[in-house]
């Protein structure tokens, strides 16, 4: 269905300062036409600062916004194509749904009929057909953030922006938006900007995530990438469950324990260091005998959460996550021996503690 | 529940409260009600209702509606106006809170006071109109108006605006700024947003504040009558008047006939009031 | 600060600001003038110009404004006043409190009855009210009193809406129903509960109401004029006639302390938020639709 490519964006070394705070330290950032990046970090890490200054509601101390190759940073907010989904309160109260689908047409003359048809055709798009007589307080809170993208998507904008519209909802709810959120922009094939603080959303519908803190970039690039191979050990931290455990460098490779475990930038000074393993990167096997792990330990807790169970487990100096398939944790209840393995994934090291 | 088998007496512990409401403000309101359909003799009439087309009184309704309506309109924009700048300041600062207690205090000062405060400034003998004086402004040279009906005008002002205020501000707070900021990403600016989304929202709760000053300014009594002590213009002086007049005695429904005027025009604007709070209610 | 490219939000915040001062300085104007103003006429001394303060010391020297004797029955007006204030007061809370606690607690379906009735003197104009009471005042000063503490009776009925939302907020800010019931369990007489028990948890609200309906006696005219007394506003009046400077140094003074009273109403009556500040603030001037002193 996609009527037209997506263009590309780019933003060059923005800055922003609100008196001594800076919130934004030169983002400079590339989105491709049709891709969806997920700016993911803590509140205040300037993430939606950016979204902001890309939406034109704000504007930067330094640097450039260019959108499908024209400098729009000194375009106001209601002269640039954009289409932004609010996290709450955005829509209209005194008008019903397709009216606040309409708004955007209206501002651009579009004439009656054909701005109520065309409203009522984006309501169908995200599945609220049947509602569009509705007032946003007649509407759960799903309901009104489909409708306020309805609403931004309406002008045919360039740009998609959406600015943590999930957080404000149910957890059940959140799941099916995203998703919803996700199968209509490839649909429309829109260039997207979401900025959200939850790490799951992020790595389940991005093209690419952009980590960032105290307003910087900490690392950009696809999901698994971003999980698997974080760049610092912020992004190791913040992005998925991370255990640290002591070891020690040499040529490469750092031990743990016993095992060997490659290093993600194998470039690195010999000596002490603190690993940043993946809880599912542990796995238990059995109970005492020595055709096990090199590590051994006591279960404290079993968290049963659905196909995967995350095990808690204590080696006297320390305590360990480990990730596995239900089935597998059943074999292993509180209280009882484990032995550890740990797969030689590629890890990050942190020197820093 | 209340019921079952013992009786309960529990209401008596109201008794003293009822009785009193009723000896001092039903009777009263019934008096003047019940009153307004008997004459001198005592029996049932509605020549009281006919008195109220004598046409010096017809123009003292009609000016009373003007100057209710005039103050009504014009506090209500200033008052708005005035709210807006609050409103658009800090939620939580001392010049918010300064002035919305300034406002609960203005909107209760009337009456004697107030008539005195513009004499004192603005009269022929005030200190402002001796300053325009001496500068060669003499604005009292057709007619001495604070004392007419266009003094009255000016001075209720000074309680409807702070009314106004007290109105309206809430319905300013309730305003998003999540609408301003979807109206600029969907191509409105100013005006548009003013027109299609500010505007709208808002028009009932200034609508309503403009009924509320009506009534206000419509009953009022005792600035009035301390500004104007001649001729009675304003209905509620009618009414004052004849009360305690030689006319009054021997007709006695007459009082009570204006009073029910009075009050019909103005429940008729306080029941408009409620009707446009639950439409609001019903999207915010 | 760096100067940043802020464009055209920056021109949208310097109107804005521009906007809101130059509204409240003149709002400012036009409320303050007519108040310094008075301040100003009533100190004027008449030859030579300067000040003086001839016409408040003179305040004393009109026997119908004020003496040193306060009995059942005042003559001076603003003794008058006082007394009223007092007297209504008194009777408002001793008429609302119990029973408004009484209703919380045992007669819930009658919340919205009482509420309707103490809010109807909110939609009746007080010189409508006052053609009905006319004939029983008459009564009134044959056959029992025509003392001017006898407007106490109306008073009361006309602070009732103000001094119920007060209670009201009080009320429902503690558990009227669990106090009373253990205060009862470990043995109090129902005087006991009202009197030991709610009235000192309700204190904040009890002040409020107070302030509330002294302010509204002292500014009263139109029902003391109307049914022939003289208290303190039908007597400035009067006063206007003889001698302005005074009667302008009088209202100044009773204009100070209902100011006083209700500044302290605004900043320490209703505890807590500023919403529920404003609320009460809000609540209290809107509540004169009608209101007596208009």
């Amino acid at each position: 269905m996609s009527e037209r490519a997506g263009v590309e964006v780019r933003l060059e070394n923005l800055v922003r300062r609100y008196g001594t705070v800076t919130a934004l330290d030169g983002l400079s950032l590339t989105i491709a036409p049709g891709e969806l990046v997920a700016l993911l970090g803590p509140s205040g890490c300037g993430k939606t600062t950016a979204l902001r200054l890309l939406a034109g509601l704000e504007q930067s101390d330094e640097g450039r916004v260019i959108v499908a190759g024209e400098d729009v940073t000194d375009l106001p907010a209601n002269k640039r194509n954009i289409g932004m989904v609010f996290q709450a309160y955005s829509l209209f109260p005194h008008m019903v749904a397709w009216e606040n689908v309409a708004f955007g047409l209206q501002m651009r003359h579009v004439g009656a009929a054909e701005r109520k048809k065309r409203a009522l055709d984006m309501l169908e798009l995200v599945g609220l057909g049947s509602h569009a007589n509705r007032y946003a307080n007649q509407m759960s809170g799903g309901q009104q953030q489909r409708v306020a993208l309805a609403r931004a998507l309406a002008i045919h904008p360039q740009v998609l922006l959406l600015d943590e519209p999930l957080s404000a909802l149910d957890a059940k709810v959140r799941s099916r938006l995203r998703d919803e959120i996700r199968r209509v922009q490839l649909e429309v094939g829109i260039t997207t900007l979401f900025v959200t603080h939850d790490q799951e959303e992020a790595l389940a519908i991005a093209d690419r995530v952009g980590v960032m803190q105290a307003g910087k970039l900490e690392q950009l690039g696809p999901p698994t990438t971003v999980y698997s191979r974080p760049a610092t050990p912020f992004v190791a931290d913040f992005v998925g469950l991370t255990n640290r455990l002591a070891g020690n460098v040499k040529n490469g490779v750092v031990e743990v324990r016993g095992t060997q475990i490659p290093l993600v930038q194998p470039d690195v000074a010999d000596g002490p260091a603190t690993a940043l393993v993946r809880p599912e990167a542990v796995t238990l096997v059995g109970n005492g005998d020595s055709a096990g792990g090199p590590l051994v330990g006591t279960v404290i807790a079993v968290a049963f959460l659905g196909a995967v169970s995350r095990v808690t487990v204590d080696l006297g100096d320390t305590t360990v996550l480990a990730q596995l398939p239900t089935a597998d944790a059943g074999n292993h209840p509180a209280g009882s021996k484990v032995r550890l393995a740990l797969r030689p994934d590629p890890v990050l090291i942190d020197r820093h503690d | 529940m209340l019921g079952g088998r013992r009786f309960s007496l529990d209401w008596v512990g109201t008794l003293p409260f009822f009785a009193y409401v009723f000896l001092f403000l039903i009777l009263p309101s019934g008096i003047v009600a019940v009153g307004a359909f008997f004459d001198a003799g005592n029996s049932f009439t509605l020549i009281n209702f006919a008195h109220l087309s004598r046409s010096f009184l017809v123009k003292v309704t009609v000016d009373t509606v003007a100057v209710s309506a005039i103050t009504a309109v014009l506090g209500a924009i200033l008052g708005a106006l005035l709210a807006y700048a609050i409103a658009t300041g800090n939620p939580n600062g001392v010049l918010r809170r300064l002035l919305v207690s300034a406002s609960g205090v203005l909107a209760q000062f009337g009456g004697v006071t107030l008539a005195f405060a513009f004499i004192a400034s603005i009269g022929p003998a005030g200190i402002v109109y001796l300053f325009f004086q001496a500068h060669g402004l003499d604005y009292y040279s057709r007619e001495i108006w604070l004392f007419t009906l266009k003094g009255v005008d000016v001075v209720y002002l000074y309680f409807q605006i702070p009314l106004m205020v007290l109105v309206f501000l809430p319905a300013l707070d309730g305003i998003k700024p999540q609408w301003r900021e979807a109206t600029e990403s969907l191509g409105g600016g100013t005006w548009h947003y003013w027109r299609h989304v500010a505007g709208p929202i808002l028009f009932p709760a200034f609508l309503g504040g403009v009924l509320l000053l009506f009534a206000n300014a419509f009953s009022a009594y005792a600035t009035v009558n301390a500004l104007i002590n001649q001729g009675a213009p304003m209905l509620s002086q009618q009414i004052s008047n004849a009360l305690s007049s030689e006319v009054g005695a021997s007709e006695p429904g007459f009082a009570k006939v204006i009073a029910v005027e009075m009050i019909i025009i103005v429940t008729l604007v306080t029941v408009l009031y409620t009707l446009l709070q639950r439409r609001t209610a019903r999207w915010l | 600060m760096a100067v940043a490219r802020r464009g055209v939000h920056r021109t949208r915040w310097i109107k804005l600001q521009v906007f809101r001062y130059v509204t409240f300085a003149l709002a400012g104007i036009f409320f303050l003038v007519p108040l310094l103003s008075m301040v100003e006429f009533s100190t004027r001394a008449n030859s030579g110009g300067g000040r003086t303060l001839d016409f408040w010391k003179a305040i004393f020297t009109y026997p119908e404004l004020i003496d040193w004797n306060f009995g059942p029955a005042p003559d001076a007006s603003v003794n008058a006043s006082l007394e009223l204030a007092l007297v209504t007061s008194v009777a408002m809370l001793v008429l609302l409190v119990p029973t408004m606690v009484w209703v919380r607690l045992k007669l819930r379906r009658l919340t919205r009855v009482l509420e309707f009735i103490c809010l109807l003197p909110l939609t009746i104009p007080a010189i409508v009210l006052v053609v009905g009471l006319f004939p029983m005042y008459v009564w009134l000063g044959t056959n029992v009193s025509d003392s001017i503490l006898t407007l106490g009776f109306a008073y009361v009925v006309l602070v009732l809406p103000y001094c119920y939302r007060a209670l009201d907020a009080g009320l429902g800010a503690i558990d009227v129903k669990t106090l009373s019931e253990a205060a009862r369990s470990l043995g109090a007489s129902w005087f006991s509960v009202m009197w030991r028990v709610i009235v000192p948890n309700i204190s904040n609200a009890i002040l409020n109401a107070l302030l509330l309906s002294v302010a509204l006696v002292l500014g009263e005219y139109t029902v003391a004029n109307n049914l022939l007394y003289n208290n303190l506003q039908v007597e400035l009046v009067h006063l206007q006639r003889t001698s302005a400077g005074t009667s302008i140094a009088v209202a100044v003074a009773s204009l100070l302390f209902a100011f006083v009273l209700l500044m302290i109403l605004a900043f320490i009556g209703g505890r807590g938020r500023r919403e529920f500040r404003e609320e009460a603030v809000t609540k209290l001037g809107t509540g004169p639709v009608l209101g007596s002193a208009g």
